[in-house]
């Protein structure tokens, strides 16, 4: 009982540390969600709607990867990033970037593999139609991301639920850096195997809240525009 | 805009269409030729969707040539479809037009008034800023065929565009039909209505069996007709 109230008390009195870590949370997550979106998005749309030898392998391969482990990318974005890593010289390792860089890959399978299925289900509804009036392939893709917009919304929550839960990419090329690369997730872990209970639920509660709060929002965008846009 | 191809005359040099073991459009040879309303009738299978989409180019024939204007290039230069249940894009009815206009190639800096115009002429010009899919089934084929005017048309194809309207939807549906054939765009049409068939045609083309039966001039249909299936077609019995 006391650990609950002294979380309610970090909450409510705004503990600066705990809103850092928040923000830094939600600045990654949210990145990663964005260029995931931006690669992910045209990547499954491209997917739905060319047809190629080995297309199966690969939609099949998409689909797996949306189960990718976190530590298994963490550790592949920390052998590139890592000094003698091939990316080394950027020096971007044990920082928020190298964090975006790992919830992406994480992300961009899970953004493409729903895509693909979406574009391709409104493809087989708009093929005859977008075929009559001429539209090339740049033309229908962009066509079908564009009203597939409230189903990919769907996507977007997938993506930032996965890149919001997730711990061992973050931990692995963050480094849990107090003040700069420690996020909820980290932080939880670590505040639980250090016995400060009271930090490690603030934490899980506000992660936990964030995550209903934007699924609400994003829910109602969605409602919201499908009733304006028919 | 888009260079001055014609897609006329359309010709159909045995052509067949087979999709598995199924032969749904059987070695037809027909020439469709600038002038007043095609309408293509026949029982439930006959051929008439898989005939108009070969028409427009949707579906590579079996077997057989198709030439437009003595090209066979499929794309589509100077034609434009309207189909049974038209897919309305998910955005407002003017978006729709737009899209289609922007499709055809039409001048950015003229889209907006041919929006207005093309509206106008279907009779939606009140509704342009409504999404289109929340319109009724009657608005929603009046703008798949300003869509398809917007292409600038002169071989316009529609696919049973009044199968599911009422009386009153059908009429205005057929009046934007006649007056598109009045200004010089060739129609050709498919229906179960012949009703209809009378209002509009000015030749019938009868297909059975993917075969086409016979084509003839509308008052020949009706008073004349040649072959046995049309007469029991007309008489209203069972035509397999």
């Amino acid at each position: 009982m006391a650990d609950h109230l002294s979380a309610w008390q970090l909450i409510v009195g705004g503990d600066a540390a705990l809103f850092a870590i928040v923000r830094l949370s939600l600045l990654v997550s949210l990145s990663a969600v964005a260029l995931a979106a931006l690669f992910g998005m045209p990547l499954g749309a491209l997917l739905a709607l060319t047809r190629f030898p080995g297309r199966p392998v690969l939609v099949v391969l998409l689909n797996a990867l949306m189960g990718l482990p976190p530590v298994v990318v963490g550790l592949a974005v920390y052998l590139l990033l890592s000094r003698s890593g091939p990316l080394g010289e950027l020096g971007i390792l044990f920082t928020p970037s190298a964090m975006v860089i790992a919830q992406t890959i994480l992300i961009v399978p899970i953004i493409a593999a729903l895509t693909r299925q979406t574009v391709e289900d409104l493809w087989r509804e708009y093929r005859d139609e977008l075929t009559a009036m001429d539209v090339g392939p740049l033309g229908r893709m962009a066509t079908l991301l564009w009203d597939a917009r409230f189903s990919l919304i769907t996507a977007l929550l997938a993506g930032f639920g996965r890149a919001a839960a997730e711990v061992g990419a973050v931990m692995i090329v963050g480094g849990n850096i107090d003040g700069f690369t420690r996020t909820m997730t980290t932080a939880i872990a670590l505040e639980t195997s250090k016995g400060d209970l009271p930090l490690a639920m603030g934490l899980g509660l506000i992660l936990v809240a964030i995550v209903i709060a934007i699924n609400a929002a994003l829910w109602g965008t969605r409602l919201w525009a499908d009733r304006q846009a028919g | 805009m888009r260079a001055p191809t014609s897609d006329l005359p359309l010709v159909f040099d045995e052509v067949s269409l087979e999709v598995g073991s199924t032969r749904l459009v059987d070695r037809v040879n027909l020439v469709i030729a600038p002038g007043a309303p095609t309408l293509i009738v026949g029982p439930n299978g006959a051929g008439k969707t898989s005939l108009l989409k070969l028409c427009m180019g949707l579906v590579a024939a079996s077997s057989g040539r198709i030439t437009w204007g003595g090209r066979v290039d499929r794309a589509p230069a100077r034609r434009a479809i309207v189909f049974q249940r038209p897919v309305m894009l998910r955005r407002t009815v003017a978006a729709n037009v737009q899209f289609a206009l922007a499709q055809a190639s039409a001048p950015r800096g003229r889209r907006h008034l041919r929006t207005l115009a093309l509206l106008d002429r279907v009779g939606l010009a009140d509704l342009a800023s409504r999404p289109a899919r929340r319109l009724s089934s009657g608005e929603q084929q009046r703008l798949a065929l300003a869509r398809a005017l917007a292409r600038d048309p002169e071989l316009l194809l529609l696919d049973e565009p009044t199968a599911n309207l009422d009386p009153a939807a059908t009429r205005a549906v057929e009046e934007i039909v006649l007056q598109a054939a009045q200004s010089g765009i060739k129609i050709v049409m498919a229906t179960h209505d012949l009703g209809q068939v009378r209002r509009l045609a000015g030749d019938v083309i009868f297909l059975v069996r993917g075969r086409v039966c016979e084509r003839r001039l509308m008052i020949d249909f009706f008073d004349n007709p040649l072959m046995p299936e049309t007469a029991a077609f007309l008489r209203g019995d069972l035509v397999i």
